[in-house]
């Protein structure tokens, strides 16, 4: 039950051509719909019962995002141009599925793409690649001019009326570009600063034009679903938590790499999947979603399934994110891992609200500092208190994702930031 | 947005109002304070200080109450809102103690203290001490020019110049480079700014991270005194605030009127006070004796004044003349043109820089926009007409822009001279000035083709085998179609010697488009002094007085009268021919010149010196482009022995014993004037006068000729005086010649050489630049810079020396 949806080509020859696309059954759903012109509310309410949740990481539903580009009573500005983009900026710590379709799956999500593009009346897309992927871009970029070839993207498809043009944008290597709206400005050529909100990207998007943004996965998914039906794409997974999602799994596991599997699946089975733990020594703690998402002290993960629901529940307190599981065993220094994190947001904020602009270097300075040995007592409520003016304050979700790691690291091991600062070494090296 | 109405409640207040807005302008409205760094009014909203967050009724049971920002919060109906709660305030002073961290919170040596937005707020919100112990950040500081000095360090990132930048100077020079802490303020590639508003970022900036370089370190806000005042150097009279302290000037800031500056100000209405303490002020009166200069008092000085006048003025006629500058004001000139009028003479003109004079008798009463400045955002077409509009008016080339960004306002330009407009222009006709003429005869063929309609007498031939260019075709089209189009014609238009032709032919163009036409003019009171009756043909409000037109000025300025009175003017550098005027005066046996400031030049032609206050001295009115009258206190008291003009007329006249000079104040001046004039409704188009062509246009010979204009930071003695305004960007034109690569090729001219430029019998050097924005067979110097003294008028032949 493994490699369903987006991983599909993975076991064959050539997985990313055209030819082997085909040979599966690809692009049937999307010349059905040229040839029928399926109905845009039929295709919005299949993804409605597919319960296909975002899967950049805030797991908003998509077949409801997709419907607000058709509000009740008339829709946003009816003349204008509107666009569908993906997001492939992929840079959280942790994830690196997207890369893989792109690499191995890329007409899945061409097909997406135009699928999407359609249910939403775009006649235009653009892909936003991550800077640092030029092989995926490359790859995808050549599936883009099969497809082309092929006649399957253009003006006029196959004499249907239908016009849909994609395009790739390949990023720059900032982070904050995978925020939606940072996003779109970075495609009008402009720094990558995200919006404030309202107003939204169905309102106004890229070009100031009604816009939806989905993540790779969630596109790339999106054909499948059309053609085994939203039902089955459902009970691949759980109620609330449909469909079967891809897993980065990292960290200290005998198999990193991605998995993609039926959503719900107890964590113990998709890290007997990755091999074990690695060195066979004990797990410490995981952080399952991707480096922004809460840690969580090994046994108590050890219970929990890979799912939106149980991942959220209250003794995980954490989200599944991006699906980029972090494993980490009995040797790691979480004042050192979360020094590393912490680094990261500091390093990424795009500098334009206080709260993440100040806080995030704050934040980075002090457990630094407690790392370094230069820790004091009042550090880490001090931490506490910083997080908590930032998260909820700013203008994007960064500065939530800065403080949130803090909060978690704080909150579950304590005692080890506590021992840096009373003896100015680490506990974990010691012992 | 609509005009739905909805009702909202912030912290218990019902309030009622339309739908959409956000939520912070409904918090000013109603007076619930809310702070603020990065909104204002007049900019877009930024929505990143985060300092205005207040928390929110969460829209569905159960949910956690969020905190939003409200000035980037759109209301609804039945939102509830609540700045003052626990969590509402928790949340501000969050964000004032991140504002604080990196700030270097030292303000007893910043500038802004006193009147520091973060100083104030944090006050409120934030805490006595710091639990803040990193290192603190540190921000390279950025060379903005003459005008803007800069502490990077205190910055907030609120990016208000920013956005002020884009989207009302319409430069972008200063822009947000690097990331997270690392984010800076900077012009990127580091330059002055160029923008004639720039200063403005000056009192955008809520902390000391921009402040003025002139003022800093000279006062502190607290000490000073704030006099209301009205700007002296063009004609829109923007308000303004003029800060003293023993009785100097210290600054001066924009005063908020809707109708004309809104929030802003021009950096040469902020900053031309520096020119009060010029070494070239005039510190008393001043008497020539046997070729020498001696200083007086000014009863001695008014008595041999009076004694040489009425000598001479009794035995002779037309014997007298008086000029003044268009920034005279109303009271100055009624008194002026008073005294030169009890002499049975009207030798009387402000128009020191026109030259055809030919239709004077068909001006309006006051040269008048012809539109409401707050109503130009209303117009769809404009055509500029010889107008570098935003150097030349600041805020109405700001207004102009307005229209265009939000009104998609379509402007036109025809001119001698291709200006870098901050807005799009449609459509652009640079040509030698001479053919500006043909050019509005061309667009008024294809507006009469377009109506049907036939060429009126004396326009006929001159038209008949003209082809209309695409161009013309084009402009004709948008001012057909426009429901509100409207022609402007240009500080710069007045000095070409067809200008009545021009203006006919504008006229002309206005009515078979059915726009309207305006004038914008130079000085601050060019209307003001009309009314006045400062004209040779016309009396106070606009009486005319045909049988007996006096001379005007440049009359005056081309024969050598027996004397002269020149108020605040210098005429080798304010006429339009500074070699003709200064030979003129020097032959005269009388000047007398009354001025804020005294040079050598004006020793060599002047007889008798009266030193006079500045604007900011004095009392009295200035009557701007839409006839507002706006009157104005002095903000300190007259330089050394200087006196207010208005007084030492009205001496004058009571010593002349002329009637009527009682005036105990300038008020009572203004009120003499105010009571004779009723305001009429404008309409500038001009009845058509065949005679005026007589199937000619005015043709171009190829000889090269020096055209020109008055660059924004020479227009008046104050300005030239104001030296960080002559420090500016603008002013690096001062001492170069321009002209296109073809003509410096005939002309054998290179780049950066300097060559001597020669105008009937007096020349000046000046470095060469090339510059395509100069048409064919012209060259391009300024007027009224001192490397231009010597030479003559513009708009004629020169020739150019190694
Ligand atoms: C700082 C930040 C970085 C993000 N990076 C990514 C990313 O790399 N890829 C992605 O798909 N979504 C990213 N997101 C989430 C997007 O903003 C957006 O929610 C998502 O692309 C929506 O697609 P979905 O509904 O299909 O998940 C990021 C969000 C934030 C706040
Ligand atoms: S939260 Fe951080 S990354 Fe997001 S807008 Fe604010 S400063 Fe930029
Ligand atoms: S004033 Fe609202 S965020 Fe700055």
């Amino acid at each position: 039950m493994t490699n369903e949806v987006c991983f599909r080509t993975l076991h064959l020859d050539k997985p990313s051509s055209l030819d082997t696309y085909i040979s599966i059954g690809g692009y049937q759903v999307w010349k059905k719909i040229l040839a029928e012109k399926t109905s845009q509310m039929d295709i919005i309410e299949e993804i409605k019962i597919s319960n296909l949740r975002g899967r950049g990481g805030a797991g908003f539903p998509t077949g409801l995002k997709w419907s607000f580009m058709h509000p009740p009573g008339g829709e946003v500005q009816p003349s204008m141009q509107r666009y569908i983009v993906c997001n492939s900026d992929e840079g959280e710590p942790g994830t690196c599925k997207d890369r893989d379709i792109l690499r191995y799956n890329p007409h899945q999500l061409i097909e997406g793409m135009a699928i999407a593009g359609y249910a939403i009346g775009a006649s235009i897309g653009y892909n936003y690649i991550r800077g640092e992927f030029w092989e995926p871009y490359e790859q995808f970029e050549q599936a883009l001019s099969e497809a082309y070839e092929a006649g399957l993207l253009g003006k006029n498809i196959q004499n249907s009326g239908i016009d849909f043009d994609l395009y790739t944008h390949l990023g720059a290597g900032a982070y904050i570009c995978g925020e939606e709206t940072a996003l779109l400005e970075s495609i009008e050529g402009k720094k990558g600063q995200p919006r404030f909100k309202p107003p939204f990207p169905a309102s106004y998007g890229l070009y100031g034009r009604p816009t939806t943004i989905n993540n790779t996965e969630t596109l790339a998914s999106v054909p499948v679903i059309l053609e085994k039906g939203g039902q089955w794409f459902l009970e691949q997974g759980k109620p609330n938590n449909g469909g079967t999602k891809l897993f980065s799994v990292s960290g200290h596991v005998n198999k990193p790499g991605n998995y993609e599997v039926p959503m719900g699946i107890p964590f113990a089975d998709l890290l007997e999947m990755a091999g074990g733990v690695k060195d066979g020594k004990k797990l410490k703690a995981v952080i399952p979603g991707g480096s922004s998402t809460p840690v969580i002290p090994g046994e108590i993960m050890m219970d929990l399934s890979m799912d939106y629901d149980s991942l959220a529940s209250k003794a995980a307190g954490s989200m599944l994110g991006a699906g980029s599981v972090i494993v980490m065993h009995e040797d790691t220094c979480m004042v050192k891992t979360l020094a590393r994190l912490s680094h990261f947001y500091y390093d990424e904020s795009c500098g334009q609200c206080t709260p993440c602009r100040e806080g995030t270097g704050w934040l980075s300075r002090i457990v630094h500092r407690i790392e370094d040995g230069q820790g004091k007592n009042e550090d880490l409520d001090l931490l506490n208190s910083i997080a908590s003016k930032i998260e909820g304050r700013t203008i994007c979700a960064l500065g939530a994702a800065a403080a949130m790691p803090v909060a978690s690291f704080i909150k579950h091991y304590r005692d080890e930031f506590q021992y840096h600062i009373d003896h100015k070494k680490c506990m974990v090296s010691m012992k | 947005m609509g005009d739905k109405k909805v009702t909202i409640e912030v912290n218990g207040q019902e309030i009622e109002t339309q739908a959409g807005r956000m939520l912070i302008e409904i918090a000013d409205e109603v007076g619930i304070p809310v702070p603020r760094f990065c909104y204002h009014k007049k900019l877009s909203v930024a929505a990143n200080c985060r300092m205005c967050l207040v928390e929110m009724q969460a829209m569905r049971e159960g949910m956690e109450n969020p905190v939003v920002p409200a000035c980037a919060t759109p209301i609804g109906d039945g939102m509830k809102f609540y700045t003052k709660s626990p969590k509402a305030i928790a949340a501000q002073k969050g964000v004032m103690e991140f504002l604080l961290i990196n700030h270097p919170l030292d303000c007893p040596i910043c500038d802004q203290g006193g009147e520091c937005e973060l100083q104030d707020i944090a006050i409120g919100y934030g805490e006595g001490y710091s639990q803040y112990t990193e290192a603190k950040r540190v921000v390279k500081n950025k060379d903005l020019g003459p005008l803007i000095a800069t502490d990077m360090t205190r910055c907030i990132h609120c990016t208000r110049c920013v956005r002020f930048g884009e989207e009302i100077a319409g430069t972008r020079e200063l822009g947000m480079i690097g990331r997270g802490e690392h984010t800076e303020i900077t012009t990127y590639l580091e330059h002055s700014i160029s923008s004639e508003m720039s200063a403005n970022v000056i009192d955008l900036c809520p902390v000391g991270a921009l402040t003025s370089k002139p003022f800093r370190y000279s006062a502190r806000s607290w000490e000073l005194n704030n006099v209301d005042a009205i700007a002296a150097h063009d004609c829109v009279g923007s308000n303004i605030i003029v800060q003293t302290l023993h009785n100097k000037v210290k600054r001066v800031l924009p005063r908020e009127n809707e109708a004309l500056n809104e929030v802003w100000l021009s950096d040469r209405d902020r900053f031309s006070y520096l020119s009060q303490t010029h070494t070239e002020r005039l510190e008393t009166p001043m008497i020539k004796k046997g070729g020498e200069w001696q200083c007086c008092d000014w009863n001695t000085a008014l008595t041999t004044l009076v004694a040489e006048l009425d000598i001479l003025v009794k035995d002779k006629k037309n014997t007298i003349g008086a000029l003044l500058s268009p920034s005279s004001t109303l009271e100055e000139g009624y008194l002026l043109q008073k005294i030169v009028r009890g002499m049975g003479q009207h030798n009387i003109d402000f128009r020191i820089r026109q030259q055809d004079f030919s239709q004077q008798t068909l001006d309006p009463l006051y040269p008048h926009l012809g539109v409401n400045i707050d109503d130009i955002s209303t117009l769809d077409a404009v055509m500029l007409i010889g107008s570098n509009i935003h150097k030349d008016q600041p805020i109405i080339g700001h207004r102009l822009r307005q229209a265009v960004l939000k009104n998609d306002t379509k402007v036109m330009a025809v001119s001698h001279r291709q200006y870098s407009f901050h807005f799009p222009v449609t459509e652009n006709i640079i040509v030698h000035p001479q053919r500006i003429a043909l050019q509005l005869a061309g667009i008024a063929k294809a507006l009469l083709t377009l109506n049907n309609a036939s060429a009126p007498t004396g326009l006929k031939e001159v038209i008949d085998d003209m082809l209309i260019t695409d161009i013309q075709q084009k402009m004709a089209e948008k001012l057909q179609a426009a429901k509100r189009g409207h022609l402007i014609l240009g500080n710069m238009i007045y000095g070409l010697e067809d200008y009545a032709q021009i203006r006919m032919l504008a006229s002309l163009i206005a009515s078979l488009s059915e726009c309207n036409i305006g004038y914008l003019t130079e000085g601050a009171n060019a209307a003001g002094l009309a009314i006045a009756g400062c004209l040779p043909h016309r009396k106070e409000v606009g009486k005319e007085n045909n049988q007996d037109v006096g001379l005007h000025a440049q009359e005056m300025l081309s024969k050598t009268l027996d004397a002269y009175i020149l108020l605040g003017i210098e005429p080798e550098l304010d006429t339009l021919n500074p070699q003709q005027a200064i030979n003129t005066l020097t032959a005269s046996s009388m000047v007398v010149v009354m001025n804020a400031f005294v040079t050598d030049t004006m020793k060599q032609y002047a007889n008798i010196l009266l030193p006079i206050s500045t604007p900011l001295e004095t009392s009295g009115t200035f009557v701007n482009t839409n006839g507002m009258w706006q009157s104005f206190t002095g903000a300190v008291s007259p330089y050394k022995e200087a006196r207010p003009a208005w007084k030492v007329l009205r001496v004058l006249g009571n010593l002349f014993e002329l009637d009527d000079f009682d005036y105990r104040s300038s008020e009572e001046v203004k009120e003499s004037i105010a009571s004779k004039y009723t305001a009429e409704k404008f309409d500038n188009r001009i009845i058509w006068q065949e005679h005026l062509f007589e199937n000619r246009i005015n043709n171009v010979n190829n000889e090269p000729i020096r055209i020109s204009d008055v660059p924004g930071y020479a227009i008046d003695a104050m300005v030239r005086r104001a030296d960080a305004l002559q420090d500016s960007l603008d002013m690096q034109i001062a001492d170069k010649v321009l002209m296109n690569e073809k003509l410096a090729q005939v002309l054998q001219c290179h780049a950066d050489n300097i060559v001597e430029v020669e105008q009937l019998e007096g020349s000046g050097k000046f470095i060469v630049a090339i510059d395509e924005s100069i048409p064919d067979d012209c060259i391009y110097i300024p007027s009224a810079v001192a490397a231009t003294t010597n030479l003559a008028a513009p708009f004629s032949t020169v020739s150019i020396k190694e």
